[in-house]
């Protein structure tokens, strides 16, 4: 058991592990910002008080899940060094531009003007503070953009050839950026970050209205949610399958571990809707499939042959039960957020949205389930595409720094116990301000600014216990 | 056309280093010095005085991270593994600091832990910075573009001197920020701190630039023949200026000029490691021509940089400006 335990696999729990709670955090705030954004404009023109107070509702949870999303990020750009050292002199002079350009054009943005968002409203007025507000949402969404093509890269590489050394050298930049995953990608996982987010709205929503059905602010949020969820579904499950599409062009094993074709089906291949993959007979037990569908719906014809992991060499082959549990949770779920999003529908047209207490109730069992959707697509893609790290070109096994194995097991570990102890106190907080009412004035302890003219300072600490829980 | 580029390249990314540590040096000195502060009040002021400017400050390390992996690869893929466990090390303490500023205002009976979180994550990242910046001085051992040394090399009396030195330093630039940004008690006592502080940074700049020749005889060189030996002239009477330059603002009780003579004698050092280094970028034998990334690599990074890092600077000197002025404790939107 524990001989199996080398440097490598080490290195790829603690890059899995680290990653896996890094991209929770943006997946959350890309949403939130754009929210945000679309709530403080609202604002500005309708001078409707319910948006300000989600605005500054919002606006705290944000800077909590920020902070986690930046100082778990800080963690990921040092650990391609730390731990996959020729795997970032190989690739670096592809990937590390690209890398820098993010750090450029978004970080720096959202850290820049995060400040004047949180703090600056009175500061600077509303004016810039809208302006700060929207280049806060234009930052994650660059830095989605940068990191993406990166990652998109290292799956569908493009215009680069390889020097004496081993090193891709960039030829193309064009091609790199734009190689050929990236664009649909980069649409999958901004669409994923809006449900990821309407989906904790939606919940947070949910939960005030069944508490009181009067709360405006819940009212109002619960009712934008639901509008995303109608319209944003559809287009992701769309997008998905264009996604599926451009794999199978391009990481065509992808797909068979996807799918669980172990067998090539010359006249067609099944949709294996459920089964259990088993690796040493090569072959998914139980299945419940649908004849020539997957044909169907990855070649558009119902009889067009399909090959599979039988034509594949045994050391190429990524890690099939993963991949092929990983996919259908994804799948099942954007199939429930259709779901949701078409009964909100049907209870908004008999004007009862704010009465549906099942709705609602499904709508908090929902509220964390655009990030096991994310985390599902993830694992997909990347389990997918093992045993590489570029795609046919470098493996896993070749990309490791030469690090000893205790060194790697006492920083996996390491990691492990700082992050529960970190994210999960985070997470504790973040759900006891979702708790809160959204026209609560206090979310946290010393909330708002406490400016009681002075004599706030004596008064404070009486006013942290008075507000406490 | 090589060479030049990758020295534009070198400037550049000694400069987000630079920029990082006067920048972030403030910061995590102000967490060093928390203890200090006496009460709640005074906490929340230090706190305020650097919630809306430290994630900036900290890109900046990014920049030097992701940088370094852009323009050369190489020195990122040796560096990164010698010094596996300082970087695992302030990476975590990176953590416990940054999750402070939102995590305190969130609970009263957990404030502690977080407070404790801030001042031991702000201590342990620098001082691990310090190891680091000593074990590079110290040399990395590189065969077949890989790090061959053992993973333990980087420990070393030299390189906990650096730690504290760097410590020490980074709670001087705290110490004249707060200085800066606060008044009555909390701005005396740091007052009286900063002239302990100097003195300390004085004497660890000091010992290690005594020790630095012994660590590498290509030093020595550097810093005894033309041109660098200029230098060594220049450099110890500007650390002689900018250190009255501190003493006597200190003693005059102003405002700002103690912060500014601090950073300068960070620039100063900074310009001294510049010199032992050169013309390598990972003592004792890789160098800079060695490590770049290809022509083409650095040709694409470098158009955003020559547009993008001007911007950044403007738009970080904006908000600095939009926060200026003495804090308030009670303004936040906690
Ligand atoms: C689709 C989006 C996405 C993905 C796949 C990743 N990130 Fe990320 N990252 C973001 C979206 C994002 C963000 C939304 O832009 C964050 C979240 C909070 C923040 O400050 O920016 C962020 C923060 C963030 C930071 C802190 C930035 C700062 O100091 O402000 C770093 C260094 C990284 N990320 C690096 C990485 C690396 C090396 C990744 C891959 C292995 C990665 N991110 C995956
Ligand atoms: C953010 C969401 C992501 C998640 C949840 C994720 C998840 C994973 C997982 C589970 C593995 C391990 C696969 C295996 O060992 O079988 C992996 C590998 C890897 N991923 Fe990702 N990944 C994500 C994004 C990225 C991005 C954006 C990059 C590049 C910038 C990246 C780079 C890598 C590399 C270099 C490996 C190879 C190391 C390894 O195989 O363990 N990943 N990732
Ligand atoms: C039912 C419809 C869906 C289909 C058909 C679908 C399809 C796919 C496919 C084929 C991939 C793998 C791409 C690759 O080969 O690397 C993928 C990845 C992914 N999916 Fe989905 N997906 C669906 C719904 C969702 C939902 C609802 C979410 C989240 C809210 C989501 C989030 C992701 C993420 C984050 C990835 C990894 C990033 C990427 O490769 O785009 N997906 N999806």
């Amino acid at each position: 058991m524990f001989d199996s335990l080398t440097a490598e696999t080490l290195a790829r729990m603690q890059f899995a592990f680290t990653v896996s709670f890094h991209i929770i955090f943006p997946a959350f705030s890309i949403g939130l910002a754009s929210y945000l954004a679309t709530l403080n404009a609202l604002w500005l023109r309708t001078r409707d008080e319910t948006y300000l107070t989600l605005f500054t509702y919002w606006k705290k949870i944000f800077a909590v899940a920020f902070g986690m999303g930046v100082v778990s990020g800080i963690v990921m750009s040092y650990q391609f060094g730390t731990n996959w050292s020729v795997f970032s002199d190989k690739t670096g002079p592809v990937l590390g531009p690209l890398m820098a350009y993010e750090v450029l054009s978004a970080f720096f943005l959202e850290a820049g003007f995060l400040g004047i968002m949180l703090f600056g409203r009175e500061r600077v007025g509303d004016k810039l503070h809208m302006f700060a507000t929207a280049m806060v949402a234009f930052g994650t969404l660059m830095s989605a953009t940068w990191i993406l093509s990166v990652n998109s890269w290292m799956q569908t590489p493009a215009g680069y050839s390889i020097n004496e050394l081993g090193q891709f050298i960039p030829e193309d930049w064009w091609q790199i950026v734009f190689n050929p995953s990236f664009p649909y990608r980069l649409v999958h996982m901004v669409l994923a970050a809006f449900l990821t987010t309407a989906l904790v709205v939606g919940g947070v929503g949910g939960l005030h209205l069944l508490r009181d059905k009067t709360d405006k602010p819940a009212r109002r949020m619960f009712s934008m949610a639901m509008w995303m969820l109608v319209f944003v579904a559809p287009i992701q499950i769309l997008a998905g399958d264009a996604h599926g599409l451009n794999t199978l062009e391009h990481q065509p094993v992808k797909i068979m571990a996807m799918e669980g074709h172990y067998d090539s089906h010359p006249d067609g291949a099944p949709l294996i809707l459920f089964g259990i993959p088993n690796p040493e007979e090569r072959r998914i037990d139980y299945a419940i499939e649908i004849p020539n569908l997957s044909s169907l719906i990855l070649k558009h014809d119902l009889n067009a042959p399909m090959e599979g992991l039988d034509t594949v060499a045994d050391e190429d082959i990524p890690p099939v039960a993963i991949v092929f549990w990983s996919f259908r949770i994804m799948v099942g779920l954007g199939f429930a957020m259709l779901g949701l999003g078409a009964w909100s529908l049907w209870h908004r047209f008999r004007g009862q949205l704010y009465d549906a207490r099942l709705l609602q109730r499904a709508a908090i069992v929902m509220g964390p389930m655009g990030f096991v959707a994310v985390l599902a697509g993830w694992v997909t893609t990347e389990v997918g595409r093992q045993p590489f790290t570029v795609y046919g070109l470098l493996r896993t096994s070749d990309s490791l720094a030469p690090i000893a194995a205790p060194a790697v097991a006492a920083s996996l570990i390491a990691f492990i116990i700082v992050y529960f102890f970190i994210f999960g106190a985070g997470t504790f907080y973040l759900l006891r301000m979702m708790n809160k009412r959204p026209d609560t004035p206090h979310l946290g302890l010393r909330d708002g600014p406490v400016r009681a003219a002075g004599i706030a300072q004596m008064h404070h600490g009486d006013s942290d216990t008075n507000l406490g829980q | 056309m090589v060479i030049e580029l990758s020295f534009i390249w070198a400037g550049i990314i000694a400069f987000a280093v630079l920029t990082y540590v006067i920048l972030d040096g403030f910061d995590l000195g102000v967490g060093i010095l928390f203890p200090l502060a006496r009460n709640e009040t005074e906490k929340a002021t230090m706190m305020n005085s650097i919630a809306p400017i430290w994630d900036g400050n900290e890109t900046w390390l990014v920049l030097g991270g992701g940088g370094l992996f852009a323009v050369f690869p190489l020195a990122y893929a040796v560096v990164m593994p010698a010094l596996y466990i300082p970087i695992i090390l302030m990476l975590l303490a990176l953590i416990f600091r940054g999750v402070a500023f939102e995590y305190r205002w969130r609970t009263e009976r957990w404030k502690p832990v977080w407070d404790a979180g801030f001042f031991g994550g702000s201590l342990i990242a620098a001082f691990m910075q310090g190891i680091a910046l000593g074990a590079l001085v110290q040399g990395i051992e590189v065969t077949d573009r890989a790090y061959s040394g053992g993973w333990w090399d980087w420990l070393s009396l030299f390189s906990v001197l650096t730690g504290f030195a760097v410590v020490i330093g980074y709670a001087l630039l705290g110490a004249t920020w707060i200085n800066l940004k606060t008044e009555h008690r909390l701005q005396a006592q740091m007052q009286r701190y900063a002239v302990f502080l100097g003195i300390g940074t004085l004497g660890f700049m000091g010992v290690v630039s005594l020790l630095t020749p012994f660590q590498n005889p290509d030093y020595f060189q550097r810093w005894f023949n033309l041109p660098g030996s200029a230098f060594s002239v220049i450099v110890p009477g500007c650390v002689l200026l900018m250190a009255w330059l501190l003493f006597s603002s200190l003693k005059a009780g102003k405002d700002a000029t103690p912060f500014f003579a601090s950073l300068g004698l960070f620039v100063l050092c900074f310009i001294g490691i510049g010199i032992s280094f050169y013309p390598n970028i990972v003592p004792p034998s890789l160098t800079i021509v060695e490590a770049a990334a290809p022509d083409s690599s650095l040709k694409f990074a470098l158009v955003g940089t020559v547009v993008l890092v001007p911007l950044i600077l403007a738009y970080t000197a904006y908000a600095y400006w939009v926060f200026r002025g003495k804090v308030d404790p009670e303004e936040g939107y906690h």
